[in-house]
């Protein structure tokens, strides 16, 4: 890999600095078949750029060579946690994206240069690999992190648990193994990020691949088998530290926002249901007196609905519930925007005081029952709803895409639905935001969009090891 | 070598090494932010410093113990092909050290600091400065005594000025003074204070007044001036 002479330019040592960033111009998207058969998925090029002829298109886009992956999410070969000062390697480039399908178990990486629109895929590690050297299977979230790129799996290749993390070299993308030396009571696994001020890791629990890769099965959720625990780990000893339960009524504790001052020892998890009354919770993790503790912060209700309107699995109950599927903070660490995607709304909170979130906005966007349209084509009724977000590095932007997971997809929207994307302004005080009339993309046919990533990096995808 | 500009090369390798940030500023520089107080910056000098001494003393005091015991040959030319040899490697690749931890004692940071600079030959780049010190003080003796032998020829008009003359350079001829080991201490120590003033100079100016957007401008790629500097003292050490 070739070495730069003075830092990638899109590393930045603080949040806030890297909030001076200039805005993007280009969105990487994964994009999924959800039939799984009929075509392969794709990495698409969105052009976000409002002064550009084809703002709010695909300009480019990447076909995998194979069938059946599933792309899900995905990372930079590097960031800003290259500037940490214990092993700084500042002059790599912010280059490549690593896409694991997490169906496949597969791992592609895409160059995105020498045409930033024209990604290619420059090499493919084959699920037999993983397995081999990992034992784990379903590779999911990536992050850059101090050691190289550090890649989370829902379990293992037989579908069971444990769950866990292992690492790519940054420079060759050779797999380097399992993370964890000692996993302590940690089985299942879905997302994991960290405080690098304070070597700690925290990671979060869905359920293994056999227990979603063919729908949300509802014994286990009623028998409260999916996850409800969040994981602290010491970072520096790859070792579990303590389990913090949630409580066996919230099921399935999914994506982990931690603060990206690294100052701060706090950060966001979000809960997609209760089965006391199917509301989604936010919880905030925090450091005091010594000892990491959690508390929820957020609870949103249910929506009482006519079970005429309601997939079967939910015709019991007669309401929707909010299912908080992807949560996102701003580099300020003072905006939380909230995806549910199940009754279609997307809301913001002021999160300045972590423990007393403020609701300063909110907008409607598809939904199982509502099907809000979009205002650039109000006679589309709109299925899905508000899920993989992400925030631009300034803040002022936010774009969010409409798949969950293909079998899930299927279950709660059994009609099936078209996929699309959208953007959001925020104004510069952070509360508030309005969504772009000009900005509605909808996805050719047979393909839907998951996660987002922003040219440059975005509020996601970098770790910070100065405040 | 004479014994200044002994001095000065090793001031100014420890100047070099002190201004890289790899190398320990910039991990002070993170403690004291992380903490929000300057004390925690000076506090992870003087252990930095340490670890980056021990790394060099140890490199240094077994070239001084084999140049001791060893014909001048049977260390110049492994020490000089293996600094090339070494320098070459990281031009090609430049692996970095493996470190995540920012919760530090001060026994780690030494530990730290010592993997730092043995990783980067830090130690190897001083070896053909002890050696050029060592031959340019066994040089001055021969001069010295071969100011003695005129004196016993018969020069005695010349005497006083000769005899002040040979003290004033036996006085400062530390090179032909000390064991080569004794020698690779003394270079040690000279080399880290320079390392150690400049380290903290540039951390204390960063964390009060300039920050770290620095960085993101002014943070060359050392590794290449680096590996260069290792092949060019590898070469100096063949040709001495």
């Amino acid at each position: 890999m070739a070495a730069r002479f003075r830092p990638d330019p899109t590393f930045y040592p603080s949040p806030t600095m890297a909030m001076q960033a200039p805005p993007e111009q280009l969105a990487y998207v994964a994009m999924l078949d959800p039939t799984g058969k009929t075509r392969p998925d794709a990495m698409a090029v969105v052009d976000v750029d409002p002064a550009s002829q084809s703002f709010a298109r695909v300009v480019g886009q990447v076909d995998m060579p194979h069938i059946g992956d599933e792309l899900h999410h995905f990372g930079w070969n590097a960031c800003s946690a290259c500037l940490c000062p214990y092993a700084p390697h500042p002059h790599v480039e912010r280059r490549y994206l690593v896409v694991p399908g997490i169906n496949s178990s597969r791992i592609y990486i895409l160059d995105t240069q020498p045409d930033p629109r024209r990604p290619q895929i420059v090499r493919t590690i084959e699920p037999d690999e993983v397995f081999k050297k990992t034992g784990y299977a379903g590779p999911h979230t990536t992050h850059c992190g101090p050691e190289g790129i550090y890649v989370s799996a829902l379990g293992s290749p037989d579908g069971g648990g444990p769950g866990g993390i292992f690492m790519l070299d940054h420079e060759s993308f050779d797999i380097r193994g399992r993370w964890e030396i000692d996993r302590g009571p940690q089985e299942l696994h879905y997302d994991f990020w960290w405080h690098l001020g304070y070597d700690t890791l925290i990671s979060s629990e869905w359920g293994t691949p056999n227990m979603v890769r063919n729908g949300l099965v509802p014994e286990l959720l009623l028998g409260g088998k999916y996850g409800n625990s969040l994981h602290v780990w010491d970072l520096r000893r790859r070792k579990h530290i303590e389990r913090l339960e949630l409580g066996p009524e919230y099921q399935m504790v999914l994506e982990l926002r931690p603060a990206h001052n690294p100052t701060r020892p706090w950060g966001f998890a979000s809960v997609v249901v209760s089965l006391k009354d199917l509301s989604a919770s936010i919880w905030l993790w925090f450091l005091e007196g010594g000892k990491w503790q959690i508390k929820k912060v957020i609870e949103i209700p249910a929506e009482p609905a006519d079970p005429a309107l309601l997939p079967p699995l939910l015709k019991g109950f007669g309401a929707v519930p909010p299912l908080v599927t992807d949560i996102n903070l701003s580099l300020d660490d003072r905006t939380l925007y909230v995806s549910c995607w199940g009754t279609g709304e997307f809301i913001q909170y002021d999160v300045s005081d972590p423990h007393n979130p403020k609701k300063t906005g909110s907008i409607h966007l598809g939904g199982i029952v509502r099907q809000t349209a979009h205002p650039d084509r109000p006679d589309v009724k709109l299925g899905g709803g508000p899920q993989m977000v992400e925030v631009s590095r300034d803040g002022r932007r936010v774009y969010f895409t409409n798949s969950l997971y293909a079998p899930w997809d299927e279950q709660f929207y059994p009609g099936g639905f078209d996929g699309w994307m959208v953007k959001l302004d925020v104004p510069e005080s952070g509360q508030g935001m309005s969504l772009d009339p000009r900005f509605f993309l909808q996805f050719e046919p047979g393909l839907r969009g998951h996660q987002v990533r922003l040219q440059g990096g975005d509020s996601s995808s970098d770790s910070y090891c100065y405040p | 070598m004479s014994d200044a500009q002994a001095w000065l090369a090793l001031l100014g390798l420890g100047a070099f090494h002190g201004i890289n940030p790899g190398m320990g500023w910039l991990f002070a520089v993170a403690l004291g932010l992380q903490e929000q107080r300057r004390a925690a910056v000076l506090r992870a000098l003087l252990p930095i410093a340490l670890g980056h001494a021990l790394s060099i003393a140890v490199v240094l005091i077994v070239i001084g113990l084999l140049h001791d015991a060893l014909p001048d040959a049977y260390v110049r030319w492994p020490v000089g092909l293996g600094l090339t040899a070494f320098g070459l490697y990281k031009l090609v690749r430049c692996r970095h050290p493996r470190w995540v931890g920012m919760r530090v004692s001060s026994l780690d940071l030494t530990w730290w600091s010592f993997l730092m600079a043995t990783a980067h030959g830090a130690g190897l780049m001083l070896a053909p400065v002890l050696l050029g010190w060592r031959a340019g003080g066994d040089s001055a003796v021969d001069h010295a005594s071969m100011h003695e032998h005129m004196h016993h020829a018969g020069h005695h008009a010349q005497q006083a000025v000769d005899v002040a003359g040979g003290h004033a350079e036996h006085a400062a001829a530390l090179g032909a003074a000390a064991s080569t080991p004794l020698l690779g201490l003394l270079a040690t120590a000279l080399h880290t204070l320079g390392y150690l003033l400049v380290m903290g100079l540039v951390a204390v100016v960063i964390y009060e007044k300039v920050g770290l957007a620095i960085l993101r401008k002014a943070w060359f790629n050392l590794d290449v001036v680096w590996a260069a500097a290792l092949v060019i003292t590898g070469v100096v050490t063949l040709t001495l």
